[in-house]
């Protein structure tokens, strides 16, 4: 036995660079549309123009007729093809009401963008010229564009339904019964606020593609999609058209950025597969942007009024919240939970009594669904709280930093079960608050503000700030029984050793722009000590890894990461009774460190990982009953969420002439726990933050009051450039979570989730001085310069 | 994304090219960077079933010294007008407004003359060029015309070029020594203005036009007036959307718009009193 | 309609419909899948290319137009097996995520230098106006852009 040289675990918290990089920057990766695909007819959909209307006729003659066009089809001629409606996996409440939706209209269109025929070509070109030669004739029905009249249901979206009102969802916490009611009643101060979460469009880069191919005579089908669920891909297409399970592969390629609109079932999907199966050839479909900013859902819509009761200290006492939840024409997956994500977050970072009263009503409108973007439902919730903490600071007359130090959960107090019912692992933000007013220079900018803001000038400074906990690790499968989501929330990873010590990790997450592959490869490095260039990491396919539950709300890492770790413990536990058995020694008297298995005592006595992997492989020499090979499966579920926060800060100055906002400086100090390659952390959160930068500043669908959208193309809808944003300061506090073995928390989201609050309550904060207390997002220089001119004529 | 069917001839002069049009009549269009016509063509909200590429015409790019004005060919590129030693020297004022025209590939593309052919108010050379007092020489079936930049703009998109004539040259008068201020209120640097403004001053004369404050560009000859009335340029700039009827749109009332005007007339003016 | 592009120096001579978009013509006639297509409208900048040297969005020029002129995609940026030196500066500056917009960032960005070799920041961030990413944050692309132009 030669000696090994024991490699030291210092693989996480490096800045590995990533492996994914070469393929994308030379254009060797394939996104689904780069995939060749011989012999696949090009799928177009003719979309609805009108938001709310019936069908009287759809003539398809001319467009059939077109040389290269194989088949149109409308709605009611593929009804037959699905085994049940497109499917919502979370009826949050048991009365829940939901409309019946297919992949094209039958006979009602309920939105401008909704489905209405097909068209299978032998060519793109084909098929986008027989769109317009379809005739449809329409009955115009009276459209449902705004939420808070969507609730009078003088209009009704679903006739069937009877009401444009989903479902209510109600989270009462009270230590006492009528506690609420008797804090506000005795509150010093209290707040109440109006917020709108304007929708948002997630224009990820690359727009959505599908293309099924068939084996006609095997009977199995193969979907490459650009999504962010292959697993749940294939349940659901299983259930929807009627095939059985285990005869469906969906592969997600190189796919182009998600931010939550990859994570559903759209119809395009279906479509593809039904008519790839109808006519026995591969059909493939590739969306226009102007179709993906009618046809993939959009992000927040909400109405929020929330409350908030203070003592005379500024101490909070109860907080009441009230919501509209905007679904859209239809319920998609996972639609009417995402305003309840965010129904545990509305106590923000604050020790506040079980004193809470939330209700959310979702209601339908003839929109485009909606459902999960970059944070889903938390950014709406931090973004309430916090500005409703500055109103509250306003309203007393003390700095907002201040008031928030007055009502922090201290970090003695964690684990810290937050009136929602939820418990925080852990946190310090006091820390991170302090860090981040450090780097921003706090004090000195508000000695700044007092020369700069005088009432003659144009240019003024605001500060803002927001402390935040994002809810992450989506999720305990209990906690999501409770709230009668329709599956769990765990995630599966297979560890295997092949003979020659180089290692395959099989995860369930599925990613596309997470840069996954180096960082769990830095996992199985750590915990193997085998290098991490000779780990290999395989996913996003179903035949290689057929357990996961993929990736969204920030859970890849706490949950599919510590999968991946799960397992290397079990594939280490296997590999140490080959140890013994061949260093003719208890199990109990080895240790494993930097991938070697020494006898305590006796360091020279060891067998490296890399030898037990062959002994393995050619079982010449196992312990009785010992199953050759080293490969482990493990599947993690979390106990509990995990709970990243931190602190942002903006500074900015706004020219009150025209009403333009420059940002000056954007701290943000983030602590997402334990990081495995700090240099992806960074890159998450810089990404995060300028999304919610966007909310605050740019971005926003517009409607007219017939319900089209006025933004449909990225010429319109104002996804901002690098000319258009701030470079960013940031930094980080680590405070590891205690409840999963890698101390980690998730990252994807918390910047989104931090930073629009932050940039609004810098706003307001540089305008409070002409008497603005109040303004929607995005704070446009035209928002900015109504809302001076209305509080200067009010004043 | 995939424009409908359409025939293409490349023009190899400008007379070809106008005896091509003259052939194909009302459904040619002439195609020169293409990057006003093709976004329109790939979302089918125009159809031309007759592209006649008048993109190669080499030369119709250049920019000479001729005397009293720099002449400009119509198929020069916004990148060649910005980067311009002649321009930078003698109209200043052009060669930065064209270093603001949409993104630095657009910019590789587009032409002047395409820009004002297409005669988009929003756009930034039609209102500088106004300002500046071109003249742009057009070339048709009955030989060559001048037309005043003022006379030029007739409505929205439209222009008093004829269907079968071509711009062929820009001539835009040397400032001299003028000072000028351009102002581009956006909200991407890569969009449209919301409101721009280009000005000049020199002594008693001045120049200012607006881009996007109505269907064509606008002289705000209001401003210019009050100018040489003695008005300081606080009280001129007051006068900034005397000449406009702007718009409601998705950025932008018409109130802010005319608000916008007078805060960016003003600025402009500023920059023109320094530069 | 017959055309002749060199892309990435190969001449290669070709058929297409005049509307066929150039972006078109490297994805399906050349297989040049490298070079994405993000937008309708020219606005996201990612299908940039070089044509004769300077960066142009191949999603708005018609493949007839291209016809006689040189192409460089991101496909011929390598030589020798060796990434160009602002690839190499994306990767080690974690200027890319998903990658989507990646091709286009990256050639607008050699663009960019050739015509500006010492840009400033805001040069920087100026000079890519043109091109959108929804990951990044733009904070690491700039970052690449900067060390790419110090190397």
């Amino acid at each position: 036995m030669t000696m090994t040289e024991v490699r030291p675990n210092t693989v996480i918290g490096t800045r590995l660079l990533r492996r994914e990089d070469p393929a994308l920057l030379t254009g060797e990766a394939k996104f689904t549309n780069d995939l060749n695909i011989p012999g696949a007819l090009h799928l177009a959909v003719l979309r609805s123009p009108h938001a709310h209307a019936k069908i009287k006729s759809i003539n398809t003659k001319a467009a059939t007729a077109l040389p290269g066009v194989v088949a149109v089809y409308t709605g009611a001629d593929l009804k037959s093809m699905w085994a049940g409606p497109m499917p919502c996996a979370w009826p949050v409440t048991a009365d829940m009401k939901a409309p019946q939706h297919f992949p094209l209209a039958i006979d009602t269109v309920n939105y401008v963008g909704d489905g209405v025929a097909a068209i299978l070509a032998t060519s793109e070109t084909a098929s986008r010229d027989a769109l317009d030669l379809i005739e449809v004739e329409y009955e115009v029905l009276k459209p449902v564009v705004d939420l808070e009249e969507a609730m009078t249901d003088n209009v009704i979206v679903h006739d069937e339904l009877g009401t444009n009102k989903s479902y209510t969802w109600n989270l009462k916490i009270e230590a006492t019964e009528g506690c609420v009611e008797e804090a506000f009643a005795n509150a010093a101060f209290t707040v109440s606020e109006r917020y709108v979460q304007q929708r948002l469009l997630p224009m990820a880069m690359e727009t959505r593609a599908v293309a099924a191919v068939p084996q006609p005579f095997g009977g199995d089908i193969t979907i490459y999609s650009s999504t962010q669920i292959p697993h749940i891909l294939k349940v659901m297409t299983a259930l929807t058209i009627g095939i059985p399970e285990h005869q469906v592969r969906v592969i997600a390629p190189s796919v182009g950025g998600g931010f939550g609109s990859k994570l559903n079932v759209y119809a395009e999907e279906l479509l593809c597969v039904g008519l790839a199966r109808k006519h026995n050839v591969p059909v493939r479909w590739v969306e226009e942007r102007s179709e993906n900013a009618q046809a993939t859902i959009h992000g927040r819509g909400q109405v929020q009024y929330i409350e908030l009761a203070a003592d005379k200290n500024g101490k909070l006492t109860a907080v009441r919240v009230r919501i509209i939840g905007d679904m859209g024409a239809y319920l998609q997956l996972v639609t009417p939970g995402i305003p309840l994500l965010g129904a545990f977050l509305y106590a923000g970072v604050y020790d506040i009594p079980h004193a809470y009263d939330f209700s959310c009503t979702g209601v339908f409108t003839t929109l485009t669904p909606t459902d999960a973007y970059r944070g889903a439902g938390r950014p709406e919730a931090t973004y309430a709280i916090e500005t409703a903490m500055d109103a509250l600071a306003r309203k007393m007359g003390i700095d907002p930093f201040d008031l928030r130090k007055r009502n922090f959960i201290q970090k003695e107090q964690f684990p810290y079960t937050a009136f929602s019912g939820l418990t925080y692992d852990s946190g310090n933000h006091l820390a991170a608050a302090e860090k981040a007013a450090d780097m921003a220079d706090y004090a000195a900018v508000r000695s700044r503000q007092a020369i700069q803001n005088v009432p003659s000038a144009t240019k003024r400074l605001g500060i803002g700030m927001t402390s935040y906990f994002e809810m992450c690790g989506l999720a305990p499968s209990r906690v999501l029984a409770s709230l009668n989501y329709g599956a769990g929330g765990w995630e599966a990873a297979t560890v295997r050793i092949l003979p020659t010590a180089k290692v395959q990790v099989v995860t369930g997450t599925s990613p596309h722009g997470q840069g996954h592959e180096t960082s769990w490869a830095m996992i199985a490095s750590e915990k193997l000590g085998i290098p991490a260039e000779d780990i290999d990491v395989l996913h996003s396919d179903t035949a290689i890894a057929p357990l996961g539950l993929d990736t969204y709300g920030s859970r890849s890492l706490p949950v599919g990461g510590v999968a991946i770790a799960g397992a290397c413990d079990k594939v280490i536990d296997k590999a140490k009774l080959i140890a013994a058995h061949q260093l003719e020694c208890s199990a109990e008297d080895l240790e494993f460190a930097g991938g070697v298995f020494s006898v305590k005592g006796s360091p020279d006595r060891n067998m490296p990982l890399a030898a037990i992997a062959f002994q393995a492989f050619t079982a010449h020499n196992l312990p009785d009953g010992l199953e050759p090979n080293l490969e482990a499966q493990y599947t993690y579920d979390p106990p509990n969420f995990s709970w990243p926060f931190g602190t942002h800060i903006c500074v900015l100055e706004i020219d009150i002439e025209t009403g333009q906002v420059e940002i000056l400086k954007y701290v943000a100090v983030d602590d997402c726990g334990v990081q495995i390659n700090p240099l992806i952390v960074e890159g998450q959160v810089h990404g995060g933050i300028i999304q919610g930068l966007a909310q605050a500043l740019f971005e926003e669908a517009i409607y007219d009051e017939d319900g089209n959208l006025k933004t449909s193309t990225l010429a319109e809808y104002l996804v901002p450039a690098a000319s258009d944003v701030p470079s960013l300061t940031t930094d980080f506090t680590v405070t590891p979570s205690p409840t999963n073995q890698l101390g980690v928390k998730g990252i994807g989201e918390a910047g989104t989730i931090g930073a629009a609050s932050t940039v609004m309550n810098a706003v307001i904060d540089a305008l409070s001085g002409l008497g603005v207390t109040h303004m929607d997002m995005p704070a446009s220089p035209h928002h900015v310069w109504l809302a001076i001119k209305a509080a200067s004529s009010a004043s | 994304m995939i424009p409908a069917a359409f025939e293409y001839k490349r023009a190899s002069s400008a007379a070809e090219a106008i005896s091509l049009v003259s052939q194909y009549g009302d459904e040619a269009k002439f195609l020169a960077g293409g990057h006003s016509l093709l976004p329109l063509m790939k979302l089918r909200l125009a159809q031309p079933t007759m592209l006649i590429d008048i993109g190669r015409i080499s030369d119709l790019s250049y920019i000479k010294d001729a005397g009293d004005h720099i002449a400009i060919g119509a198929l020069t590129r916004h990148m060649d007008i910005e980067k311009s030693a002649l321009l930078k020297t003698h109209v200043p004022l052009l060669a930065h407004a064209a270093s603001h025209v949409g993104d630095a590939q657009v910019r590789h593309r587009g032409t002047i003359g395409g820009s004002l052919a297409h005669a988009d108010s929003a756009s930034d050379l039609p209102a500088t060029t106004l300002a500046l007092g071109a003249t742009y020489v057009a070339q048709g079936p009955k030989g060559e015309r001048t037309i005043a930049a003022k006379d030029f703009y007739k409505g929205f998109l439209e222009s008093s070029l004829n269907a079968d004539e071509i711009l062929t040259e820009i001539r835009v008068p040397k400032m001299t020594g003028a000072g000028w201020g351009f102002q581009k209120f956006n909200r991407r640097a890569q969009d449209w203005a919301i409101v721009g403004v280009a000005a000049w001053r020199n002594n008693g004369s001045s120049g200012v036009a607006l881009v996007n404050m109505g269907s064509t560009p606008i002289l705000a000859t209001s401003v210019s007036t009050a100018l040489t009335g003695g008005a300081s340029i606080s009280e001129a700039a007051e006068l900034a959307a005397k000449e406009a009827a702007p718009q409601d749109d998705l950025n932008a009332s018409r109130e802010y718009r005319i608000h916008l005007a007078k805060v960016l007339v003003r600025r402009a003016l500023e920059d023109a009193s320094k530069k | 309609m017959k055309i002749n592009i060199t892309v990435n120096g190969t001449s290669h001579d070709g058929e297409v419909e005049p509307r066929t978009l150039l972006v078109h013509y490297l994805r399906e006639h050349l297989a040049l899948t490298g070079t994405n297509i993000g937008c309708d409208t020219s606005s996201c900048g990612a299908c940039t290319v070089h044509l004769n040297g300077e960066s142009v969005k191949s999603c708005t020029i018609l493949a007839v137009q291209a016809d006689g002129t040189k192409i460089v995609t991101i496909e011929g940026l390598s030589k020798d097996g060796e990434m160009h030196p602002m690839q190499q500066a994306f990767m080690e500056n974690h200027g890319l995520q998903c990658g989507y917009c990646t091709p286009g960032m990256v050639m607008a960005a050699i663009g960019l230098l050739n015509e500006n070799p010492n840009p400033t920041e805001s040069d920087v961030r100026q000079g890519l106006e043109g091109n959108l990413c929804r990951c990044t944050g733009y904070h690491n692309i700039v970052k690449s852009v900067l060390a790419a132009a110090n190397k």
